[in-house]
């Protein structure tokens, strides 16, 4: 079942809470991972595993690399659902 | 014509025995930061280090073998003659031939045992003891030494951030031996070859050597994609382990993981489900990622921790550079 953008990006604020404690309001598009919410490369893996999981779409290796901010994790989220 | 002979074996193994020798020197956090741009706070956050050993030039990892070895015979209660085959699991080894076991078998009086070196980097040790087992039971050897024996600081490279930081120098030998009953359980293992880029060696050693200003080769890793691998494939392949030892997780009584970070243990116990019963082997707090060396390094430090655990279900599970990994159940000495 296809999520919409304001469904993944809440999907992603829970998932953000739940492995760095980060609240869900600290979540917005414009928000880079590492710079603006310091959440390190590892915890990044995680919260992209729960992702493929929770929203049913494959985040290959060399497509983490990509998905710098939130919004271009919402992005490749609810497109890789189509 | 007579047919050829059979050679058949003990029908069961354990580990009868393990030894441990860890690097002279104790390296803390603040001692390497600085060149990686960080700081001990952030070390401990992403690795859960406080603090590693390495050797001194004055060690090397025949020493660290030698050191392990001798402890793990004497334990075992075994002259050292006795001893069928000697199998080193490396990636330390100086030289590309001869091998370190040949000179361990010398050293530590196993002469004339069969010796080779493994390169399996973190699952070798995995490796050696599924070859032991099988050697034993085939009747190949009677006494197997499985060593895994790493210097890593010869291949650490002070401003990598990739994995440096995490290495460490020890050796972890095990006494593999005949049992009455089963003592250690069905090996899975495998590789992903696929993967051969994410983490080894930065450059070939031919490349090193043409280039007069280059550096002798470092080890480096893509640590994102070894995380996912290592947690979540990993996480299936202890699960499958278990289920061909016929061992549910509330019956082990510890978990020793390759001691590659200690946000992958956390992440791999959690995904396991382990009980809150199941002590699990944290040794790379005080040693660091030793690769092969780890998992021997791990159990023989549980096992001082806690002697009620010798005789209780343990699974390892070595994972690494190939990327390749091995898992077995195995009784506690």
């Amino acid at each position: 079942m296809a999520h919409t953008t304001e469904e993944v990006i809440a999907g992603l604020a829970e998932l953000i809470n739940e492995e760095t404690g980060i609240s869900a309001d600290q979540v917005s598009m414009e928000k880079s991972f590492t710079e603006d919410l310091d959440i390190d490369s590892i915890s990044m893996m995680t919260i992209v595993v729960n992702a493929e999981e929770k929203f049913d779409v494959k985040i290959p290796d060399d497509e983490v690399k990509n998905l710098t901010t939130v919004g271009e994790a919402v992005e490749f989220i609810t497109k890789a659902q189509a | 014509m007579s047919p050829l002979a059979q050679s058949h074996g003990a029908q069961f193994t354990r580990i009868l025995s393990l030894g441990a020798a860890r690097g002279d020197l104790v390296v803390s956090n603040d001692d390497i930061a600085e060149p990686i741009d960080s700081s001990d706070e952030w070390i401990r956050q992403r690795t859960g280090i406080i603090e590693r050993r390495r050797s001194s030039d004055a060690e090397q990892a025949i020493d660290l073998a030698v050191r392990a070895s001798s402890e793990a015979i004497e334990k075992a209660g075994i002259a050292p003659g006795q001893i069928g085959a000697v199998i080193v699991a490396t990636i330390s080894n100086s030289v590309q031939t001869p091998s370190l076991a040949a000179l361990l078998a010398d050293r530590v009086g196993a002469t004339p045992a069969a010796a080779y070196d493994i390169s399996a980097a973190c699952a070798g040790y995995t490796y050696g003891i599924a070859q032991a087992d099988a050697l034993i039971r085939s009747g190949t050897a009677e006494y197997v030494l499985v060593v895994g024996a790493e210097k890593l600081s010869d291949f650490a490279k002070p401003t990598d951030r990739s994995i440096s930081f995490l290495l460490g120098d020890g050796a972890g030998a095990a006494i593999v031996g005949p049992s009455d009953t089963i003592g250690i359980g069905p090996t899975l293992w495998g590789s992903d070859g696929s993967k051969w880029d994410s983490v080894g060696m930065d450059r070939p050693l031919k490349e090193a050597f043409d280039d007069p200003e280059g550096e002798f080769p470092t080890l480096r890793q893509d640590g994102q994609v070894v995380f996912r691998w290592a947690v979540w494939e990993m996480a299936k392949v202890a699960t499958e382990a278990l289920e061909k030892s016929g061992v549910t997780a509330e019956e082990l009584t510890a978990f020793v993981p390759h001691q590659a970070n200690m946000r992958i243990i956390d992440e791999f116990a959690k995904q396991l489900g382990l009980p809150e019963s199941v002590l699990i082997a944290r040794d790379i707090a005080t040693t660091g990622n030793t690769s092969a060396a780890s998992i021997p390094l791990a159990m023989h430090r549980l096992l001082e921790e806690h002697p009620e655990a010798s005789g209780g279900l343990a699974l390892q599970i070595g994972f690494g550079a190939g990327l390749v990994y091995g898992a077995q159940v195995v009784t506690l000495p």
